[in-house]
Formats: structure tokens, sequence, C-alpha cells
């Protein structure tokens, strides 16, 4: 390994109008290495790689950047890249009815004076391809291989751009075990090239077998940088650097009471809706019971969101088996109209997609999921429905003048409080709530949790899915956890910890289920 | 991250935006109503008065009856978001089954009406089946069934199916009989259909604001509902007073066209099918997941545009006298820049009745006007294809003004 630092980052502190995302954070980075980053999600992570490819221009943020011992001060992506610096995105970023080839160049096509050069493109596309070692034509379509291929032209794309610094954000987020040693093979054999690699990942398993060094990012300061080389460093160790801030009061006292069972699910397990082969949801069985506020804890890509879709009416998934119990008798949920008959509710983690019409008022959106209730005869009583939503803009604090402002126009704590109020308005004996308080401050979030307390003491079964394990302890009774979609654990309030919920989320070798 | 603030600016301009525009839906539509009044001048002038002459009132009516219809089935097929290409070749079709029943079957003129109006249902099922259960977009579906209702009416059709019975041919060129006599040259039924409208609007307002007041909800300020009240009565009394001077008194399309316009408003504006369908329109998703059977509120949108169509192809074939193959042509552009005109979003989710049906007056008085002014038949489409241009530019530009992106 050669010596010295290809990048440092020195004291990059990046603010959002009201948010400061990134503090003061360092980051160095020597040559030929690989350097895991890792923090739960919303810790500053992807901030700081959008600081360093220039996605967030110089000048927009503070502090240094050196690369290979030069000032750098990219104003675009474009200037990194040209630096040998590429991202690989989570999502990735290619066209699915252009060929491998094409998608390799895209952007930098093989041609002289505009007229492409298909030979060149496609021995060149095979050459980086049999670095990547993906034994595909170059003129396949993208859309014919699979998720992991996909993964291997993304980074032979890289190459093709003399890579000196390849990041690489949650590559394996989305993969199976086969695919996933295979890229972190290939990782390796990149190093052995000369190229260093920056890897963004929560799985610890793997950062351990791979990273050379770690840092670990935490509400956007660097915590940690541990060189993983010079003696073990523990998984445990990595978790409460991840997760160690203070539980403060932020949630509203509640005592539950708790009833009933009101809902179970048994060996439940969905495949991915493309990739037909993998399983998103593996197995899971839980149950709630009325009055109890569960949390589903899992790190991005467990497959909480699938599982939560596809019970409700089957909106995520294929191949779906397994059986739905509510109030002790079995239940097919086959639409999201049987879902919602049957007093179960979901409100999406991505409202502006799923969850609202944007273009309507606060009034319409409330009344949308239990129109039937306002209608005599298919007509809709315009006055009752101006009531309701009128008492669920006060009941919830929406904070506008009347119920007749457009959903689009309001802030995202609104927002939320405009789709709670369409469930509740719904009247479910189950509520699932995705990610309830993403992108919302921390006074709109004290009122959401309250709402979600005084939901279920009105003896209503309430599902959390969050990603913020503070979160999930301050406001539920029980919580289980899900990782690769397999229930890896379940903890009781008084039990749960950071720590503890952390070490079932990132495991993947146990597959016992649920331990307490 | 959002910032919570007590009430964010655009909201309070929105709502009283929205207070205001509770005369008859938001600021554009009362744009539009300008546009179409400022047009209405600009070639009562150019025309030195020909325009709102009686008989010329009448016309603009009995011209334009298939275009007001059709528009309104294309509103609800543009809110959720489809396009409607065949409607024009719906019409020929339909209207040659009709002409065909009534000259070579001989059934009688209402039986004939019937069956064409049972063939448009099944025109839509067919459509409405590929967009709705198929999943196949509906400008392709439409676009397929451009060619084929179109083929299918030059099939049964050949060129033309002449002979129709009197009876038939009256309801598009036909008036409402004249059983009460004149009052001082006026039609005394136009007069009576006159007050009788205004009578209906003052009663369905004031319980509409009663029924406000019972649920302690907020009315709009009494000054603005009494302006309002005279206005709309004012427009319906010039209307009836200036038919009662034509020749006929009212055209009997004008009362199917106003019948259309109250029930298929009180559709889209009052009822549950009517909502899912500006839901859908507005994110299908989001819908979909509110538990709206989006594809059997599909389905049944292109069943009402099918009814529609074989309406629009009854009038246009009592007008013509006959089934003509080449009947129709071009009327499914007519009918979808009527509605863009009035208003309707490209991307779905917003447009009105009142809109689209505004927007084929504007698009009938600029027929006209030019056409008294003998302005040539190539200019007269060259203009129109420019309004069309500006009123959707003109939309586009408010909204950007208002923030929206």
């Amino acid at each position: 390994m050669e010596h010295g630092h290809i990048l440092e980052m020195r004291d990059i502190t990046k603010r959002f109008p009201g948010v400061v995302a990134l503090d003061d954070v360092t980051l160095s980075v020597r040559r030929g290495e690989v350097h895991a980053i890792c923090g739960e999600n919303g810790a500053g992570k992807s901030t700081l790689m959008k600081v360093l490819s220039g996605v967030y221009p110089h000048g927009t943020y503070e502090g240094e950047i050196l690369f290979e011992d030069e000032t750098a001060s990219f104003r675009h992506i474009r200037d990194s890249e040209e630096r040998g610096i590429v991202i690989i995105h989570q999502e990735l970023a290619l066209s699915p009815f252009l060929s491998i080839a094409e998608n390799i160049f895209l952007g930098n096509e093989q041609a002289s004076r505009g007229v492409v050069n298909w030979h060149k493109t496609n021995s060149e596309a095979a050459k980086l391809l049999a670095r990547v070692g993906l034994s595909e034509a170059p003129d396949t379509k993208v859309a014919d291989i699979g998720v992991g291929k996909q993964q291997l032209v993304e980074i032979a794309k890289a190459l093709s751009k003399r890579v000196k610094l390849l990041i690489l954000d949650e590559p394996t987020a989305a993969l199976n075990d086969e695919d996933s040693e295979h890229l972190l093979d290939l990782i390796r054999s990149l190093q052995g090239q000369g190229i260093t690699s920056i890897i963004i990942s929560h799985k610890l398993g793997e950062i351990e077998a791979i990273a050379d060094t770690t840092t670990v990012i935490r509400d956007g300061r660097t915590i940690e940088t541990l060189d993983m080389r010079e003696g073990k460093v523990s998984q445990e160790h990595i978790i409460r650097a991840m997760v160690g801030r203070p539980l403060e009061n932020r949630f509203p006292p509640h005592t539950p009471q708790i009833g009933e069972e009101v809902l179970r699910i048994e060996d439940w397990t969905v495949h991915h809706p493309i990739d037909q082969e993998r399983k998103v949801v593996d197995g899971v069985s839980l149950n709630v019971r009325r009055g109890e506020i569960v949390g589903l804890a899992g790190l991005m890509g467990a497959g909480r969101t699938e599982l939560a879709m596809s019970v409700f009416g089957r909106s995520y998934g294929t191949r779906i088996s397994g059986k739905v119990f509510k109030d002790g008798k079995r239940v097919e949920l086959k639409t999201v109209g049987h879902a919602i008959r049957h007093g179960i509710a979901y409100a999406t983690e991505d409202r502006k997609r799923y969850g609202l019409n944007l273009i309507e008022s606060i009034r319409r959106n409330i009344s949308g999921a239990a129109l039937h209730k306002l209608a005599r005869g298919g007509v809709v009583d315009h006055n009752a429905e101006t009531k309701v939503a009128e008492e669920y803009r006060k009941e919830l604090g929406i904070k506008t003048p009347d119920v007749e402002a457009l959903v689009g126009k309001l802030s995202g704590g609104n927002q939320q409080k405009v789709v709670l109020s369409k469930w509740i308005y719904a009247d479910p004996d189950v509520l699932i709530l995705d990610e309830p308080t993403r992108g919302i401050d921390v006074g709109a979030k004290y009122e959401i949790y309250q709402t979600i307390n005084r939901i279920a003491d009105s003896g209503k079964g309430v599902i959390v899915i969050s990603s913020e394990l503070p979160e999930l302890i301050g406001l539920c009774d029980r919580i289980y956890a899900i990782s690769e979609g397999r229930l890896t654990g379940e903890v009781a309030r008084e039990n749960a910890s950071q720590e503890h919920l952390m070490h079932y989320m990132t495991d993947t070798i146990s597959k016992d289920g649920a331990t307490r | 991250m959002t910032t919570e603030t007590i009430l964010p600016p655009e909201t309070a301009r929105e709502s009283i935006g929205r207070r205001f525009g509770a005369v008859g839906g938001n600021m554009r539509q009362y744009g539009i109503f300008g546009a179409l009044i400022a047009i209405v001048i600009l070639f009562q002038v150019l025309t030195q008065g020909k325009l709102l002459q009686s008989n010329n009132v009448a016309a603009l009516f009995q011209q334009n009856a298939y275009v007001m219809i059709l528009a309104i089935g294309m509103v609800m097929v543009i809110v959720a978001g489809h396009i409607d290409l065949s409607v024009g070749s719906v019409v020929a079709f339909v209207g040659g089954i009709v002409a065909l029943a009534m000259r070579d079957l001989h059934l009688d003129w209402p039986v004939a009406i019937l069956v064409g109006l049972a063939v448009g249902v099944l025109v839509g099922m067919w459509q409405g089946f590929w967009v709705a259960y198929v999943g196949i977009p509906a400008f392709i579906v439409t676009l397929a069934g451009m060619l084929l209702f179109r083929g299918l009416a030059i099939v049964l059709v050949g060129e033309t199916v002449a002979g129709l019975p009197q009876g038939f041919i009256r309801i598009a060129n036909g008036y409402l009989p004249n059983f009460l006599g004149f009052a001082d040259r006026a039609d005394v039924v136009t007069l009576a259909i006159g007050g009788i409208a205004i009578v209906a609007m003052l009663l369905s307002q004031l319980r509409a604001r009663a029924s406000l007041r019972k649920h302690e909800l907020q009315t709009e300020a009494i000054g603005l509902f009494v302006a309002k009240l005279v206005i709309i009565a004012a427009s319906i009394a010039a209307l009836a007073l200036v038919l009662s001077l034509s020749a006929g008194g009212t055209p009997i399309v004008l009362i199917i066209i106003g019948v259309l316009v109250v029930a298929y408003s009180f559709v889209m504006g009052r009822t549950v099918f009517g909502r899912h369908i500006y839901a859908i329109g507005g994110n299908r998703l989001a819908a979909g997941l509110s538990g709206v059977n989006t594809k059997r509120v599909d389905f049944w949108i292109f069943v009402h545009m099918g009814i529609l169509a074989s309406i629009a192809a009854i009038i246009t074939t009592s007008r013509a006298g006959a089934g003509v193959a080449a009947a129709g042509n071009m009327y499914e552009l007519d009918a979808i820049a009527a509605c863009f005109i009035g208003g309707a979003a490209v991307t779905g989710g917003i447009g009105r009745i009142s809109g689209a049906i505004v927007g084929a007056l504007i698009m009938g008085v600029l027929n006209m006007g030019l056409s008294i002014m003998t302005v040539d038949s190539a200019w007269q489409q060259a203009i129109k294809g420019l309004v069309l241009l500006a009123a959707v530019a003109f939309d586009l530009v408010n909204k950007r003004r208002a923030g929206g992106r």
C-alpha cells in the first residue's frame, strides 16, 4: 500500500436553511485504501459525498478539500469526475433501454465529429467488462440484467472515466448475498490496481470484511476514525459510535392500555416485483394488540416498507405468501379497498408521491380515503365534509386559516398532519405509519407523537416504521427489528436500547427469528 | 427540512383568492369568462352589431352544440389524466348507425336514438376496457379507435345515408314550439324558460347558503353574494331576451346542452364518482393507496364519454339531415381545445365543465365572428390555433407567478 493521503476534507461545514447538515467534518483517506463511512440514516454521509463530488458547488460550504495534495474547488459533478472522483449512487443512474456499452459511454461517447464509432464503443466496453468480471455481451440491454450486474456496469462506467477515487453509496443494499460477495471481491481487486474506494454502508459485517479504515459520522459530525487493520475493532464499538446520542425528553409521556390482539401476520414472504427470485420479506411473523404502538426497526432496504405495503392490499411485490389474521379471523386482503374495509390503513413514507393529492385542498385530501362516510346515494355532502376537515385541522393543529388551502403549499409537518387526518377519519383498527416524522422539524414531531398516542388510546393498534431509533424507543411499547427481510429480534420497551436494536438491525447471520 | 411557520404567505394569498373565487371556482375561471366577454364585445364592434343578432345567437348554439357536448365528456377524460382522440370517428360511426336504423330498419326515430345511445355505451365500454383493465395508454387506445370507428363508419354508410324523418331533423335544427304566443315579438316560451332558469338558480344558491349557515360554516359576504346572483340572473335574462326575438325562439339543442351541463357538473362536483376522477387525476398512486378503485373509475369515464359522443352523433346527424361517413372530422381536436382553453390541466387533476363550455363558446364566437367578417376559413383555423396557445401560455405564466413550479 502506498503512503500519503489521496483525499483530505478539512473542517467541512454545510448549512441548509435552519439546519446544519455537516458540522466541522474531517475525513482523511489514504491512497489505495478502502475507507468505510458509516452512520445512521440522516447522519450526513450523503451530504458529505455531495460536497466532495461538487453537487454542492465550492463556496456553498465552509472548509477545505485537498485531492492529491491540491486544493479542489469543484463547481459541478463534471469537475470532480475530470479529476478521477466518481460516485455511484444507491439508485443506479443507468438508462434501462440502452445497451451496456451505450450506458458505459453515456455522455462520453466514443465518437469522432459527432458520429459514434460503434466498433470502438463495443470493444472498449468489452475490455472494461472483463476488468469488473462481468461476462455479458456489451450490446445487452441494461434492463435485461439483474441489479447486481447493473452495479458492475456502473463500476465499469467509472473505470472508463479513469477513476482514482471510487465512492460507493450503499452498494449492496439492493443485492443478494452472492452478488454482494462478488462486489466486495471486485472492490478488493480494484484496490490491487491502485484504485482507492470510499464505501458507505450500514452493514457492519461487510465493513469489517473489507475496510482498512472506518469513519463514523453522527448528527453531521465526525465521531471517530478507526483503523480496522490495527487490532480488532468490535461491531459494538462502531454501533456505539453511530447511535451514541443522549435521549432527550422529546416524547410525550404515555401509559398504554393494551387490549386484545387486533392484527397478526404469519410467515409473510414477499418477492421483489422485478427480480422475482429475490425475497424482499422472508417469513416474517408479528402481531399488534389494541392500544399498542409497535415499532418496526430496520435499515434502509431491510424490507420494512415492502412488508407494510404488501400487507396493505398487495400494493407491493409478487409471489406473496403468508397469512393475515384480523381480530383472530383469517382475512384475504387482495386490494387496497379490501384492506381499508377490513380496518387496516397505511400512511406512506413518501407522502408527496403516494400519500397526497398536492393540487387539491386540505378538505378533499382529508376525506379522500373515506368519502363514502360523507356521501348518500353517491352524492357527497360538501358541508359535512368541510366540518369534518375543520375538526381535524383544529385537533391536529394544521396551521392554515382554513381547509381550502392547497396541500402542495403546506410545510412537511402540516402535510403529514393531513395524511394522519385522512387515515384517522377512515377509522381503521390498525394504522401502519411509515416514517411518520420524516423531514419534519422537532416541534411538529412532538405534536405528531401526541397524535399517535391518542390513536392508540382510542383502542387501535399502531405500527410505526422508523429509521430513527430514539423515536422508536421513545414512542413504541414493543419493537421488532428486521434485517434483509427477516425478523431478527423483538424487544419490549423496557429492554430497548439503541445498541441492542442496532445489533439486531445489522444482524445478517442469525436466522433463528425472534430472540429476546 | 421545512420550517413550520404559523401561516405561509402563499397560503394566505391562496385562501383569499379562493374566497373571492368561490363565486364560480377560481380566478382562472373568471379569467376565461372575462376573455369570453372581451371576445364577444370585440366581435360585436368589428361586425357592427351583427354578432349578437338574435338569429346569430341561436345559430351559435346550434352550430357548436357538438363541441360543448363532447367537451363535457372530454373534461372528465382529461381530468383523469387521459385523452380521447376517437370521438370524431365515433360521431360518424354512431351517426351512421342511427341513420341506417331509421332508413333501412324503419325504426321510429326515438327508437333509433336509443339504439344510438346503446352503441355509444358499447363503444365506451370497449375503449374503457383496454385503458382500464389492460392498461394500454388512452392515447393509443383512442388513436386505434379513431381509425377503427372511422373505418367502420365508411363501411356502414358508404358516403351518406339521407332521407331521415322530419322529427329527427328537428332535434338540431328546430326550436321549442311557440304555444304561448308572442309578447310584443318576443317568444313567450323562451322568456318563461329564462324565468324558470333564474328562479331555479336563485333557489339553489339560497339553499346552498342556508345549508352553510346551518352547518355554521363561513359564507361569502352578503354584498358579494347578491352581486353574484344579480350578474348571473342578468346574463340569463339577457340571453333569454335575445333568443326570444330570434326567428324560432329557443333552439332545442340549447335545452339538451343545459340539461347535460347541469347533470354532469353535479356528477363532477358533488358525487363520489366525480371526486374520484379528480383524485386519480391529481395523484393516481395516492388515490389507489386511499382505496379508490382506479380501474373502475377509468372504465366508467370512458363509458360516459361514449354516451356523450353518441349524443353528439345524434345532433350532428340531425343537423346534417343525413348520416355522413366523413362527419365529425377533427371534432376530437375541437373538444380537446375547448377543455384546455377552459383551464383544464394537461397533467390531469384540474378542469371544470363550466370552463370547457366557456372554452367551446370562445371558439364558437371566434368562428362566427370571423365568418360574419368573411375571413377566409384557413385564417380562422390559424387564429383558433393561436388562441389555444395563448390561453394555455397565460395559464402557465399565471401559475408561475403564483409561486407554483
